[in-house]
């Protein structure tokens, strides 16, 4: 086959991908596209598009939570607090100047929220990028708490408390577009009245995301940095002493990492129009990690499915139980977090005694995972001598 | 002054409950180089199971409802007088200590013990999901809301009434009752892992795992063991936390749990000795901080202080400077 182009170069395909595979991707490209399409132009569906709208940005969350645990291996059970960050600082600056930028204010945003997040990264991980796993995890987890208390506390007077923001008096702008989307574009449908509703706007703009984001991670995993990382996560001892510097590449994994929850956090204010600290406790972190492992570390195919599987039939479950399409009782719809907590927390001890690469598992990171593996070893081995056997083979010739 | 001892003896107060707690956090951390996630959940299955026994074995109606009507003479015993208390909470404490105990080693059992050998992160993950299945397990299968920890009528279990005052500062039962209790129990497993056969087995598995087995410890039964008496110990600081506070939650024991960690952490995480010290520490600059900074941060002081010795003594007040091996 021809040589990738550069999309494809800049997209992470370097190998040849067979038709069959591309047929695939191209079939699922479509519907990513007309999935929502079709459920806005149901009538009585509409509510699935929000339902996406969120899962998707779990799914931004997952990925940005991804660099830090799957890749750099440091895990994070604060995680949230980036998250809280980004949605505060986009959210309070917003509130303050978007008389002058009126239907752009979200769109700018993004930049503060995700700064937020970063400058929220780099203060945290400064200081406490010294530990070793465990114990990173728990000063992560008094961190986000911290974070949590402060915001509910009303924190110098900014945050508004539990009741959250924006005040009573303010009101968030939406986006530019989406009145005159929602206005222009309606038309009859053999399902039903189309309009194309302020979700599908979101949809499309949490899709962008989440596709610059892959893009982005993809080509980061085969950087310089993506390398000292997995050297990292592996062996840091080993990686120190090839010249990788720890500090430096775990301070940037948790600062990307934070970004991207910055970034998911004022999508998720405006989505929301409104924030309150009820959305940012611990077991919103460890939402997130649940993803992450379930789906696989390191593994960007993991994050994403962990997210549809794992925030998105439940919501799923209990949006058709509120629409009146799926019957259940009124206590099991109120107790469906519970029961889901439940079982992923089982989940969480079968799959790590299973399968602790998670459901769509990076090669690499199950290689980590099963060290005791024979057959992995026989294979290291064998490519060791490959290795061996191929210098001496380049040295006899000259 | 007199409301700085007020806070003082809260706080030590408090700190005999964390470092209840803290005690099963470092003689796990000792041996497995674990941080038991789940051991928050030992503490609050604690409150309820204490809860319960305390229930049935004071409360005629309630005894009948379970079809242990026999208790009866036992419960009259039990419901009299002084010696009688006395004795309802040390069976209280056995029982549901046993029992809590037993959890501790089930979770021991199976989420622990196939990834012995795995990656330090996967035993992590595996204990925040018992953390959570447990959880969720009591909001859903017992109550999501508070429960009342009180007798049939209504009253506290330990009425709260002024045992004595010391330079001004009134001392209540509950107060010399968890003081008392928790450094009996302190003593106890201090002398038991420094006297007996079976200690002596525990510290040598938590210097050298496989160097012990090879000197014919029985690892399994040490791991187990610790995961027994960890648990129950946090049981009984369980029962505590609901006879002072009055009432039981599903979700009680994260902040505790956090905090107990944070104890073990300031005195050097593995160290018996130093979670004592860690607790009572903690218990008193929290206490202080909340009396004399802000309530509504009390939390976050305690996280703070946790971050504080992380970041500049990680091996704690009373653990030596810990150095990796390679």
């Amino acid at each position: 086959m021809a040589r990738p182009t550069v999309t494809e170069r800049a997209m992470g395909i370097t190998k040849d991908v067979s038709a069959g595979k591309k047929a695939l991707y191209a079939a699922l490209a479509v519907l990513i596209v007309v999935v929502p399409l079709l459920f806005q132009a149901t009538t009585g569906l509409g509510f699935l598009v929000r339902i996406l709208v969120i899962v998707g940005i779990w799914i931004l969350l997952a990925l940005g939570l991804n660099i830090v645990v799957g890749y750099a291996g440091l895990l994070d059970l604060g995680y949230i607090a980036f998250y809280a960050m980004g949605a505060y600082a986009g959210m309070l600056i917003g509130q303050s100047f978007n008389h002058v930028l009126g239907g752009a204010t979200y769109w700018v945003m993004l930049v503060p929220g995700a700064i937020a997040g970063a400058i929220t990264g780099v203060a945290l991980g400064f200081p406490v990028l010294r530990l070793k796993g465990d114990y990173l995890a728990i000063v992560t987890l008094g961190f986000g708490e911290i974070v949590r208390i402060s915001l509910n506390n009303n924190i110098f007077g900014l945050t508004n408390g539990a009741t959250g923001l924006p005040r009573g008096n303010e009101v968030v702008v939406p986006p530019i577009g989406v009145e005159w989307l929602r206005d222009n574009i309606r038309f009859e449908t053999p399902l039903g009245q189309f309009v194309f509703h302020s979700n599908l706007y979101w949809y499309f703009v949490v899709l962008g995301l989440i596709i610059l984001s892959v893009i982005l991670i993809n080509r980061l995993d085969d950087s310089r940095l993506g390398r000292a990382w997995a050297a990292m996560r592996e062996n840091e001892i080993a990686a120190a002493a090839c010249g990788v510097n720890i500090r430096t590449q775990k301070l940037w994994a948790f600062s990307i990492g934070a970004l991207s929850g910055g970034v998911a956090g004022v999508t998720f204010a405006y989505v929301q129009q409104f924030i309150s600290p009820e959305s940012f406790t611990f077991m919103e972190s460890v939402f997130v990690v649940c993803i992450v492992v379930l789906g696989g570390m390191g593994s960007i195919p993991g994050a994403i499915v962990g997210a549809l599987v794992i925030r998105g039939v439940p919501d799923l479950i209990q949006g058709l139980a509120v629409a009146g399409v799926l019957k259940l009782p009124g206590e099991t719809i109120s107790h469906i977090t519970s029961y889901r907590f439940l079982v992923f927390g089982l989940l969480m001890v079968i799959m790590m005694a299973v399968k602790p690469e998670g459901m769509i598992p990076s090669r690499r990171r199950a290689r980590e995972l099963h060290p005791d593996d024979e057959a992995m070893r026989d294979d290291e081995d064998q490519s060791l001598w490959d290795v061996e056997h191929n210098q001496r083979l380049s040295n006899q010739k000259p | 002054m007199h409301y700085l001892m007020e806070q003082l003896l809260n706080g030590v107060t408090l700190g005999g409950l964390y470092a209840l707690v803290a005690l099963g956090y470092t003689l796990v951390y000792g041996i497995l180089l674990l941080i038991n996630f789940a051991h928050s959940e030992m503490f609050m299955l604690g409150g309820y199971v204490g809860l319960l026994v305390l229930k049935l074995l004071s409360d005629p109606g309630m005894a009948a409802k379970a079809g242990l009507g026999f208790l009866g003479p036992a419960q009259e015993f039990f419901n009299s007088g002084p010696l009688g208390f006395a004795l309802l909470l040390a069976t209280t404490f056995v029982v549901s200590g046993s029992l809590v105990g037993v959890v501790g080693m089930i979770t021991e059992r199976f989420a622990y013990r196939p990834l012995r050998n795995a990656p330090r992160l996967a035993p992590l993950i595996s204990a925040i999901g018992v953390s959570i299945f447990l959880q969720n397990a009591v909001l859903l299968w017992i109550s999501s809301k508070q429960l009342p920890y009180t007798r049939a009528d209504g009253s506290l279990f330990v009425p709260a009434k002024t045992l004595f005052t010391v330079a001004g500062v009134e001392v209540t039962s509950m107060q010399v009752l968890i003081i008392a209790t928790s450094l009996a129990l302190l003593l106890g497993l201090d002398t038991f892992v420094s006297k007996t056969k079976i200690g002596k087995a525990m510290r040598a598995t938590s210097q050298d795992r496989e160097a012990a087995g090879l000197m014919g410890v029985d690892i399994n039964k040490v791991i187990a063991l610790a995961f027994f008496i960890g648990p129950a110990l946090g049981a009984i600081a369980g029962i505590f936390n609901g006879m002072y506070y009055g009432s039981v939650k599903f979700n009680m024991g994260f902040i505790p749990g956090i905090k107990s960690f944070t104890a073990a952490v300031i005195g050097g995480i593995g160290n018996l000795r130093g979670a004592m010290l860690g607790g009572f520490l903690l218990g008193i600059v929290e206490s202080l901080a909340s009396g004399f900074l802000s309530n509504a941060y009390r939390d976050v002081i305690a996280f703070i202080v946790l971050i504080l010795v992380l970041i500049f003594r990680p091996g704690g007040l009373l653990g030596g400077s810990a150095t990796e091996k390679v």
